[in-house]
C-alpha cells in the first residue's frame, strides 16, 4: 500500500490525529507563553535570579524527551492522563527560547530610550507595556517561533505515552516497519512545522520596530 | 510655583553622589539655580555634569545631602510627578520609534489623560514652537535628520509645559550647521518661555553663548560659578585654560593664515 493510498483511506483518523498534535503542541505553546514570557520579564528587573531562572531551563533542555515523559509519570493529576503529561513535557521544553528571548529582547532596547521615558516621569508600567515589550515584540515571537517548530518535532513522541498526535503513525509505521505509516505521520507534521515557521518569521518581520 | 526673576527653582544641598565602590562622582555640592535662568553645567567628560543633572529628575539619588526643587526637597516628591513637571531632553534625543511624531510629542499629555482635542492643538502649537511642518507629526524618528529629531526632543519636553527644562548635551551629536541652528532658535525659544535651563555641556562657546550663568565643573567639584562676562575676564587658572582653549582654535587659524 501506498503512502497516498493509505493517508486517503485513514483520512478522518489522519484528521483526528493532526488535531490533536495541533491541541498538544497549541497548548503547551500557550502555557510557555503565559509562564516564559513574565519570568523573561522578572529576570530583567532582578538580575540575581538570572542564572538560576536561564540555567533551569537550559538542564531542563538537556533531558532526552522520552526520559521526561517518564519523569512526569508519577506526578499527580498530570500523570493521570497522557495529554496532560505531553502539554506539561512540552510546555518545559519551550521555557527556555521564550525566556531567553524575552530577557534578550528586553535587554537590547536602546537605553537611551528607556532612560528618556523615566526621566520624563513614565512609570514602570509604562516604559514597560509602551516601550520595553513593543520593542522587543519581534525578538520574542522569534522565541516563539523556535519553540513552535521544536515543539511540533518533540510532539511526535509523545505518542510513545499514549498521548495520540501524528506520532501515532510513526510509532506503528515502526512496529510495522511500513515506511508509509512513518511518512503518513511525518509528513503532516513536518508541514506543520514549516507553516508554524513561515507565518511566525513574517509576523517576526512585520513586528520588527525598524 | 513661584515666578519673581530670583526665586530659586532648584537647589543643591551639600550633595555628594558615591558609587557603590566608594568611589566619588560628585563631592559637597552647594547649588542654587534660579528660576528662568539658563544655567550651564560645563565640564570634561566625567566631571560629574550629567550626574548633577540626573540628580535632579531623581534617575540618581544622592549618596549624601539633599536636592530641592521649588523649595521641597525632592525625596518628599512623588517621583512620577516630579519628573512630569521638568522637562529632560539628552544628547541620544531618546525618541521612541515605534511612535510617530505625534505620538512621542504627546506621550506626557496622553499618560496625564489630556483630552484628545487638547493634545491634538498642542502637538501643533509645539512643531511652530520648535520650527517643524505640521507635515511631520506623522513621520517616524528613522525618517527625520538628526537636527529635525532634537527638535521633536525638544517639543516632546515641553509638551505639560514644564517649569523646568533639563538639557543632557541636546545638540552635542549635531553637525555644526545644525548645531548653531538649533543654538540661536534655543536662544529665542528661551527668550520667550523663560523656563529654568540647566544645560550640560563640555563646549565653552555653546556654554558663552546660551548661558546666564555657567558652573564649571572638575572631577565632581564645582570650580566655579561665573556670568558669561565674567567667565570671559576670570583669573581662576582652570577657567582660563578652558575659555583660552577655545580661543586657541581661531588664534591658531589666524596665525597660520589662509592657505
Amino acid at each position: 500500500m501506498n503512502l497516498w493510498q493509505f493517508m486517503l483511506e485513514n483520512r478522518g483518523e489522519l484528521w483526528e490525529l493532526t488535531l490533536e498534535h495541533l491541541w498538544l503542541v497549541g497548548a503547551s505553546t500557550a502555557l510557555a507563553v503565559l509562564i516564559g514570557i513574565p519570568l523573561g520579564i522578572l529576570i530583567t528587573r532582578w538580575p540575581a535570579l538570572n542564572k538560576p531562572v536561564l540555567g533551569s531551563a537550559n538542564v531542563i533542555q538537556t533531558i532526552p524527551s522520552l526520559a521526561l515523559f517518564g519523569f512526569l509519570l508519577p506526578a499527580p493529576w498530570i500523570g493521570a492522563r497522557a495529554d496532560r503529561l505531553a502539554i506539561l513535557a512540552l510546555t518545559l521544553y519551550a521555557l527556555l527560547p521564550l525566556i531567553r528571548n524575552t530577557y534578550t529582547g528586553i535587554r537590547n532596547v536602546d537605553p537611551a530610550i528607556t532612560e528618556a521615558g523615566r526621566g520624563m516621569g513614565l512609570t514602570d508600567r509604562q516604559i514597560l507595556f509602551q516601550v520595553e515589550l513593543p520593542l522587543s515584540l519581534s525578538v520574542i515571537i522569534a522565541g516563539v517561533r523556535v519553540a513552535v517548530v521544536i515543539s511540533v518535532g518533540l510532539a511526535t513522541i509523545a505518542a510513545a505515552i499514549g498521548a495520540g498526535g501524528l506520532g501515532e503513525y510513526i510509532f506503528r509505521g515502526l512496529a510495522m516497519v511500513n515506511d508509509s505509516v512513518i511518512f503518513a505521520g511525518a509528513i503532516p507534521a513536518a508541514i506543520m512545522a514549516l507553516l508554524a515557521d513561515i507565518s511566525l518569521g513574517w509576523l517576526e518581520k512585520r513586528l520588527s520596530p525598524n | 510655583m513661584s515666578d519673581s526673576p530670583n526665586s530659586i527653582a532648584i537647589e543643591f544641598r551639600n550633595v555628594s553622589y558615591l558609587l557603590p565602590n566608594g568611589s566619588s562622582l560628585l563631592r559637597d555640592l552647594n547649588l542654587p539655580i534660579r528660576s528662568g535662568e539658563t544655567f550651564v553645567l560645563l565640564g570634561r567628560s566625567g566631571s560629574g555634569k550629567t550626574t548633577t543633572l540626573k540628580l535632579i529628575n531623581r534617575l540618581l539619588v544622592p549618596s549624601q545631602g539633599e536636592v530641592r526643587v521649588n523649595g521641597r526637597p525632592i525625596s518628599e516628591w512623588d517621583v512620577i510627578r516630579l519628573r512630569r513637571s521638568i522637562g529632560y531632553v539628552i544628547q541620544e534625543v531618546g525618541l521612541f520609534p515605534h511612535f510617530d511624531v505625534e505620538l512621542n510629542i504627546s506621550l506626557i499629555p496622553r499618560a496625564e489623560n489630556w483630552p484628545s482635542g487638547r493634545i491634538d492643538s498642542r502637538v501643533r502649537e509645539l512643531l511652530q514652537l520648535v520650527g517643524l511642518e505640521p507635515s511631520v507629526a506623522s513621520r517616524y524618528p528613522r525618517e527625520l535628520s538628526g537636527g529635525q529629531r532634537q527638535r521633536v526632543g525638544v517639543a516632546r519636553a515641553l509638551a505639560a509645559d514644564p517649569a523646568i527644562l533639563l538639557m543632557d548635551e541636546p545638540f552635542g551629536a549635531l553637525d555644526p550647521i545644525t548645531r548653531a541652528e538649533l543654538q540661536r532658535e534655543f536662544l529665542a525659544l528661551q527668550q520667550r518661555l523663560h523656563k529654568t535651563v540647566v544645560f550640560v555641556t563640555h563646549d565653552v562657546r555653546e556654554a558663552l553663548l546660551l548661558g546666564t550663568r555657567i558652573a564649571l565643573m572638575e572631577s565632581g567639584h564645582l570650580v566655579a560659578v561665573h556670568t558669561p562676562q565674567e567667565f570671559t575676564r576670570s583669573n581662576d587658572p582652570l577657567v582660563k585654560s578652558y575659555y583660552e582653549a577655545f580661543h586657541t582654535d581661531a588664534e591658531m587659524y589666524l596665525e597660520r593664515g589662509p592657505q
